[in-house]
């Protein structure tokens, strides 16, 4: 008998504090998997979001510093530049990296900080009861865009991958989704390269993942990843946008 | 023979696990765990090929599998 299926070391046996269904939880095992499987439990630290995964540190068994609204970017460079031998990550929400912090992520990008960043794209900011947020997708309704967003009054939801991807300092930049069990292997694939890529010194990178957010838009979590499936994949393509071999 | 052990009082009943399973294994509870949902449960667990399926998707790490010999997979994961 041998157990191929069981929670990773780096995860705490607390329960998470999500919604039934919610993406967050698997993100986070998918990063928890990576940090064991590269054995890089002990020197790896945290940078946390406001949003729902705010407590991520009472789930993640790795050190962790809790960032301001969108400043994780920024605390993860004070940490990796002065301690550059650890693993320094951020994980992200929408709301906090595409719209309060907007300009910490494409600097850190720009600067090419050698961190890894999660950024969990669900659109919609989940924390707050379900508001617009920049990736909110056009005419998707929200509790601040209740007749749908209207792209005439507020533009088109950012791409934040294809944005960071057209700086010419190198970096590693992919979208994954969590929407099936196949995606989800493709998302660990990636965050595992990113963390890889920040071993070896070489680049900035970042992994967007799209999640949903059942409870805010109105679904069971099934309809949820199937309404990711047909809604978010057509605006939101998946894919490495930029690898540090490029030119 | 896979083994797919789910810790029902961690389930917060969202069904992903029920939708990602190709043997169509697990079903949901009609009684209520120590939350208050419905949980999932292997209903049929001599169907499982222990693809691992079911734990991937789930958010809630409430899903164990193993394993004698051989182990059938869709992807490495
Ligand atoms: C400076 C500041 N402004 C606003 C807020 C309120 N606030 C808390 S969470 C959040 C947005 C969270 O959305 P997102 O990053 O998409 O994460 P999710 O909850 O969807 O995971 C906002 C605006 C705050 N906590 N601090
Ligand atoms: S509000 Fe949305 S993002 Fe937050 S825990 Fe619930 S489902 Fe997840
Ligand atoms: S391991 Fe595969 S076959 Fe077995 S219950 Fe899970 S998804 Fe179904
Ligand atoms: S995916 Fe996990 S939490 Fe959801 S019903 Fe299945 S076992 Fe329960």
């Amino acid at each position: 008998m041998v157990t191929i299926f069981t929670r990773p070391d780096s995860m705490f046996d607390t329960p998470t504090h999500y919604c039934p269904g919610c993406t967050h939880g698997v993100a986070h095992r998918l990063v928890a998997e990576v940090i064991d499987e590269l054995g890089i439990k002990d020197k790896t630290v945290g940078v946390a979001p406001v949003g729902c995964a705010v407590l991520i540190y009472n789930y993640m068994n790795t050190d962790f510093v809790e960032g301001s609204h969108g400043r994780a970017p920024a605390s993860a460079t004070g940490i990796k530049r002065s301690r550059p031998d650890l693993v320094v990550y951020t994980y992200q929400g929408d709301g906090d990296l595409a719209s309060i912090g907007a300009a910490e992520i494409v600097h850190a990008a720009n600067r090419g900080e050698k961190i890894t960043v999660v950024f969990i794209n669900n659109a919609i900011y989940g924390m707050t009861g379900g508001q617009m947020a920049p990736t909110t997708l056009p005419g998707q309704k929200t509790t601040t865009s209740p007749k749908g967003r209207d792209v005439n009054h507020i533009g088109y939801p950012i791409r934040m991958a294809e944005l960071l991807a057209t700086l010419k300092t190198p970096g590693y930049i992919v979208r994954s989704s969590l929407h099936d069990p196949y995606h989800i292997a493709m998302a660990k694939k990636a965050i595992k390269q990113a963390f890889i890529y920040q071993l070896e010194g070489k680049a900035f990178s970042m992994v967007e993942l799209l999640s949903t957010c059942p409870t805010n838009w109105g679904m069971t979590p099934y309809q949820a990843t199937q309404w990711l499936k047909e809604n978010m994949l057509q605006y939101y393509p998946l894919g490495v946008f930029k690898t540090p071999e490029d030119e | 023979m896979p083994n797919v052990i789910i810790d029902k009082d961690r389930c917060k009943g969202c069904e992903l696990c029920v939708h990602a399973c190709p043997q169509k294994v697990l079903e949901m509870s009609k009684d209520l765990n120590v939350k208050g949902y419905f949980y999932s449960k292997p209903v049929h667990p001599h169907k499982c090929i222990g693809c691992t399926m079911c734990a991937m998707m789930c958010p809630d790490t409430a899903i164990k599998v193993e394993v004698y010999g051989t182990r059938y997979r869709y992807f490495a994961y």
